[in-house]
């Protein structure tokens, strides 16, 4: 143990340490918020609560991943658990500071439910919220919500215990959910008949029924996103707070570089940009090496169409990610880290900018780190909307500041890579684990998992799906746990036709495979990938032919044109599938389909090559009937089919 | 490309451009790869990289013009020529594209008469199309002068094309007014 790095570690810590607030708002400005308007609830709220001379602090936070609710604000009053409201407008705003606040009065209509399951009821009950999660049918959550009014006057408890109409409370097809306050207790498949019995019982006498209780876990596990919506961004003191730099301060004052290079191999943890290579070796083979210098890089360039999980991080938890990319930097022996982000994403570039700038202020940056003798230094470079840079050498290249034409492997940028030196590079979501890991040990997150495949994986759920939104599950859950069970299924009640995973370079899972456990290796069996973490959801309307040229289409603008296999197989690709989708195709034309894609898979140079046949390749084995269908159906059918698609019509009735 | 954005030659190049682009030069030197982060810098502050910008660079770096003109023809973020003065971007990322991303883009087409990546005569609009704005969770989406709407819908183009062209003529009558 390293004593002065302890010591130097505690003074810093103990500067950040703030007493504890008993009551907050949180108001959360990631962009998707921001877009939602959120910068302008935070003002009203600051304004109003300052107004009404409350001395509660209005705090910027990140993301929780209810990205179908936004603009999200959680409230938490003296003495109560936090409330999370969703879909704030500004009159619930106002209400928030009046009514909450100022009454402590639950708002109807906006509550979005914890993820916490409960099993005791320890004090008086002060809320019940009601909801009905059925799938079908009208939403009786009203017609509940008078009842419970009705039997609490009745027994004189109307005024102590407010009955609340939720906005969502994560569970679906569970009949009317019922949720205890503050105790966190849930009923579900409530029936009128039980009202009488909750109350009598629960309300009463805090006794839990257990016939109605729902026990089972929480499907999502939240290590990547631990901190998101929970600290201030641009705060480096509050990250501290919740534990930021913990691990990095851990292993400098007490660990070696090869102990944390074999705690993320004991973890398991692979990378989280797609490829799934093991995060551990990839450090050892880094390590190695000798030179004068070494790299390491935080790939930021999300360009996965569809996807939002690495924005999320980067928005909501900087630190985490340069946390992790330090401690990459301490286990391979680098001097100097590179951030590269997209420059599309400006509101992420501001903050990884201000937790560096942060970081350098506290001494957690620069010569000497908390006494340490160990130096480190960090800078960002911006992406300019290339997909190709994703690759690691075309990324490299970018950095350098040439164009980002992919190179051949090997020599593999472990060896030979930024300006010529041994360089790592790492996702976002991998490095936003490693401080988890190195904190909890390798052990407790191989815990987590399915097979080879072990932690958790962040995906963004989008498309038809009725709650779009970010989730965090364990390796190994299923494609219809994430959207049925957490997602809460389809938009308007339209039968799912596939999921689409690992966005220009994946696939689809058609219906009849969506309970497969999510792992490397079965996504790869089912001609998938696991990608970055996209995951959208198509349903009966949308056309699998049309979604194969959409994405052939992104992979042929972004063919960097080095390599024929790519330029020229992509161009043809898409020709044909044009061809097929105006219903000019032929039967002999699939099997041509078929031998490009395998000669683009075969012959291309880079990963941008030898996986943009992959939806065409997936939609043809799966779907292969709706190819077939333009051809028979000709000129006629394609017309009929693209009319209907264009007017969002259901693409059966059409034809 | 419009030849009229083109500035004639390096000497005719704005003293304040010059200056700028020295500035900029001088604090990215001691960074190795430094190219794109300055292209980056001059198209922050022009909203384009103008040609003499790119000939200044070439002489201040010795970073020949052709090897400047590679990397700025190769990224899609960078720009030759200016924008309009109003910028309408919709995303076309998968989740936008399955909610209707392109009948967002066929309205605006039309209400403003020109085709994606094309800006109005009167420079009043630029109309592009970009991957994704990470916004899925809101799709579709579009950027208006860099403020996102959220699902978007085509009815809703007229009035946001209408309060753009009102701000515009309320501005110029109030300029004609203090004339």
């Amino acid at each position: 143990m390293n004593k002065p790095v302890d010591a130097a570690w505690k003074q810093l810590r103990d500067g950040c340490a703030a007493a504890p607030q008993d009551a907050w708002i949180r108001v959360g400005m990631d962009s998707g918020g921001i877009a939602a308007g959120a910068e302008r609830l935070f003002e009203r709220l600051a304004r109003e609560v300052a107004a009404a001379g409350h001395a509660v602090p209005v705090r910027r936070v990140g993301s929780r991943g209810y990205a179908f609710a936004d603009p999200l604000v959680e409230v938490k009053s003296a003495g109560n658990p936090p409330v999370l409201y969703g879909r704030v407008d500004d009159e619930t705003a106002s209400a928030i500071v009046s009514e909450h606040l100022g009454k402590g009065r639950l708002l109807d209509g906006h509550i979005l439910g914890s993820r916490r399951r409960a099993v005791r009821i320890d004090g008086p009950v002060s809320a019940i919220l009601v909801r009905d999660s059925s799938l079908q049918g009208g939403d009786k959550t009203e017609f509940f919500r008078a009842s419970f009014e009705a039997e609490l006057k009745e027994h004189g408890f109307l005024e102590t215990v407010q009955v609340v109409g939720a906005l969502d409370l994560g569970l679906y097809d569970e009949g009317l959910v019922v949720r205890l306050l503050p105790s966190g207790v849930t009923y579900t498949n409530v029936l009128s008949r039980d009202i009488s019995r909750i109350v009598a019982e629960s309300v009463a006498k805090q006794t839990v029924l257990d016939h109605l209780l729902w026990s089972r876990p929480d499907p999502q596990v939240r290590v990547v996103l631990r901190n998101c919506g929970i600290i201030d961004p641009e705060s480096i003191d509050d990250a501290i707070r919740h534990g930021a730099y913990e691990a990095l301060a851990g292993a400098l004052a007490g660990r070696t570089p090869e102990q944390v290079i074999e705690t993320v191999k004991t973890s398991g943890l692979r990378g989280r940009g797609g490829a799934g290579y093991p995060t551990g070796l990839k450090w050892e083979l880094t390590r190695e090496p000798a030179a004068d210098r070494k790299y390491v890089i935080c790939n930021a360039d999300e360009g996965d169409p569809g996807a939002f999980m690495d924005r999320s991080v980067l928005e909501g938890d900087p630190h985490a990610v340069f946390e992790g990319l330090m401690l990459a930097a301490y286990a391979i022996g680098a001097a100097k880290g590179y951030f590269y982000i997209r420059a599309e994403y400006p509101l992420a570039v501001k903050r990884v900018s201000l937790a560096i700038q942060q970081a350098r202020e506290r001494g957690l940056l620069g010569d000497d780190i908390l006494g340490s003798g160990w130096s480190f230094d960090a800078a960002i470079r911006l992406g300019a909307g290339a997909f190709v840079c994703g690759e690691e050498t075309a990324l490299i290249a970018s950095i350098e500041g040439r164009r980002g034409s992919p190179e051949p492997r090997p020599p593999y940028p472990s060896v030979h890579g930024l300006f010529g030196k041994p360089t790592c590079i790492n996702n976002v979501e991998t490095l936003a684990a490693v401080p988890w890991i190195i904190a909890a040990g390798g052990e407790t997150y191989a815990a987590l998992g399915s097979g080879k495949s072990r932690g958790t994986k962040v995906f963004a759920v989008t498309g038809k799906v009725r709650h779009a939104q970010l989730v965090e599950v364990p390796m190994g859950t299923s494609v219809r746990e994430i959207i049925f069970g957490i997602c809460g299924g389809v938009q308007d009640e339209v039968p799912i036709k596939g999921v689409q995973t690992g966005g220009p370079s994946g696939g689809i899972i058609p219906e009849k495979h969506l309970d497969t456990p999510i792992t490397y290796e079965n996504l790869l069996e089912l001609g998938s990938i696991m990608g970055s973490g996209g995951m959208l959801v198509m349903n009966e309307n949308d056309c699998m032919v049309d979604v194969a040229a959409f994405y052939l289409k992104f992979c042929v603008d972004e063919s960097c044109g080095k390599c024929a296999p790519c330029r020229v197989g992509g161009y043809q690709l898409l020709q044909l599938l044009l061809k097929i989708s105006k219903g000019k195709g032929r039967p002999e034309d699939l099997a041509q389909i078929r031998r490009i894609c395998r000669t683009m898979q075969c012959a291309s140079l880079c990963g941008l090559g030898q996986t943009a046949a992959n939806p065409v390749l997936s939609s043809l084995r799966f779907f292969e009937e709706e190819y077939l269908a333009y051809i028979e159906g000709g000129i006629p059918y394609a017309r009929k089919l693209k009319k209907a698609m264009e007017e969002g019509r259901n693409l059966k009735d059409a034809v | 490309m419009n030849a009229a954005v083109l500035p004639p030659s390096l000497k005719e190049l704005d003293p304040e451009v010059r200056e700028e682009i020295d500035d900029c030069v001088e604090r990215w030197s001691d960074q190795e790869g430094n190219l794109i982060m300055i292209l980056h810098e001059i198209q922050n502050h022009h909203g384009y990289v103008p040609r003499g910008a790119s000939l200044l660079l070439a002489e201040k770096t010795g970073v020949p013009l052709a090897r400047i003109y590679e990397v700025l023809t190769f990224y899609h973020y960078f720009r030759l020529v200016p924008q309009g003065e109003h910028n309408i971007t919709v995303c076309n990322g998968t989740a936008c594209y399955l909610k209707g991303s392109a009948r967002l883009l066929a309205e605006l087409e039309e209400r403003l008469g020109i085709k994606e990546g094309q800006t109005t005569e009167d420079r009043l609009f630029h109309l592009e199309t970009v991957r994704c704005i990470g916004c899925c969770g809101m799709a579709p989406a579009m950027v208006v002068d860099r403020k996102t709407i959220g699902r978007a819908a085509p009815a809703d183009i007229a009035g946001i094309i209408g309060e753009i062209r009102n701000r515009v003529e309320n501005r110029e009558e109030s300029h004609e007014q203090a004339s």
